[in-house]
């Protein structure tokens, strides 16, 4: 067991009417939550690490719950997410790894049961490191609307000693989504996929 | 609405701990950003008195934003700042005449005061274009403890013809500031500087 020791935290949320063309009846909104917390394996090298991921799962939960909050409090909005993490310097890119489960499951258990895997992505980078975050649907991981990404990062973060733990929902397609595919009213919501 | 926008961002950032020491309660900011069609783009316009009128709009509408993003009373602000960043058919005129003449009158009223000058920056510049959004104490610019700055960012604004608009509104000061100066306990709050 390691303390989660948690410097900052993060809540962005973006809401858009249009990229150009009609403006959206029900604007898509995005919201991000980072959490910067000390990296325990930071400067050297550790064999055991996975005890980490279960430490972090309170972590996951109070996350994902912020970020239902922050898109209007009711699990129904919520219809695409992602995850990642930034490692730093004096970490490696498989403490990042530690993320997936306690990320992941926090936030399909908070969504009651989604059925998707969450995409994610990482990496090692120093302070200000921008980090895409893969978006994609919650049930069902072919709806072609719902690929999207989002940007986010902190100017004074990660610090060597540090990782930054993040993660995503959206309410819906990209504004203008419109390059057909398998469509959420189509979803069966069965396998994950489909 | 004058402004046609965009989107919409809020981020809050909550700071817990600094050089290991935990900060409580958190220091607590947040900015919010529109990213709005510049109607003066790409031709010299001599009379800007539209975007005047739009920094109004903005200047209401993002510091509700951010207060509800901060989750306290308008009252309860301690600090603010506001920026923009013009894209690059615009000038950089155009940020002044949305900052400057009537975005403050707005601001003020939802925090109930602000006796001090809005501290500001601004630019012009591409897609992710980094945002150092100046922050100051609202009745009292001479304290020490609550300069600073946020930095804000949106890796898909301003376009060639969009401005990005920013508001700034924090809860407290610098975490760990002992850097001396006057203190918030110290200040009339009268003339806006002490």
């Amino acid at each position: 067991m390691a303390e989660v020791t948690i410097r900052k935290k993060l809540i962005s949320v973006e809401e858009i009417f249009h990229e150009g063309g009609p403006v959206a009846q029900h604007p898509l909104r995005r919201a991000a939550a980072l959490a910067v917390i000390h990296n325990p394996f930071a400067g050297s090298y550790a064999a055991k690490i996975e005890g980490f991921m279960d430490d972090l799962k309170p972590l996951g939960l109070e996350m994902a719950r912020d970020l239902v909050a922050a898109l209007g409090g009711d699990i129904k909005l919520v219809e695409g997410y992602g995850k990642g993490a930034i490692v730093g310097s004096a970490g490696e890119i498989e403490h990042g790894a530690l993320w997936h489960v306690p990320g992941g499951y926090a936030m399909r258990e908070v969504l009651g049961g989604a059925k998707a895997i969450v995409a994610s992505t990482k990496k090692v980078g120093g302070p200000g490191t921008r980090l895409d975050v893969p978006i994609t649907h919650i049930n069902a991981s072919y709806v072609r609307s719902h690929f999207d990404a989002m940007e986010v990062g902190l100017a004074d973060a990660p610090r060597a000693d540090e990782l930054v733990l993040a993660l995503v929902m959206t309410t819906g397609a990209r504004v203008h989504a419109r390059v057909g595919g398998l469509k959420a009213s189509e979803v069966k919501g069965e396998d994950g996929l489909r | 609405m004058k402004a046609k926008i965009r989107k919409i961002a809020t981020f809050v950032e909550e700071t817990q701990q600094e050089m290991g020491r935990p900060i409580s309660p958190p220091a607590r900011r947040a900015a919010a950003v529109a990213v709005i069609e510049n109607p003066c783009a790409g031709k010299y316009v001599e009379d800007l008195s539209e975007l005047t009128a739009i920094g109004e709009e903005l200047g209401e509408l993002l510091t509700t934003r951010a207060v509800a993003a901060l989750g306290i009373a308008g009252s309860a602000a301690e600090s603010y700042g506001k920026a923009a960043a013009v894209g690059e058919n615009g000038e950089i005129e155009h940020a002044a005449a949305i900052l400057h003449p009537k975005l403050g009158t707005p601001v003020r009223r939802v925090l109930g005061k602000g006796a001090a000058l809005i501290p500001s920056s601004k630019k012009r510049g591409g897609l992710g274009v980094v945002l150092d959004i100046p922050l100051g104490h609202k009745d009292a610019a001479f304290v020490r403890s609550h300069f600073d700055g946020m930095e804000v960012r949106l890796n898909d604004a301003p376009r060639a013809n969009e401005i990005m608009v920013a508001i700034a509104v924090t809860d407290s000061g610098r975490p760990l500031a002992r850097v001396g100066g006057l203190k918030k306990e110290e200040i009339k709050g009268e003339d806006g500087l002490r």
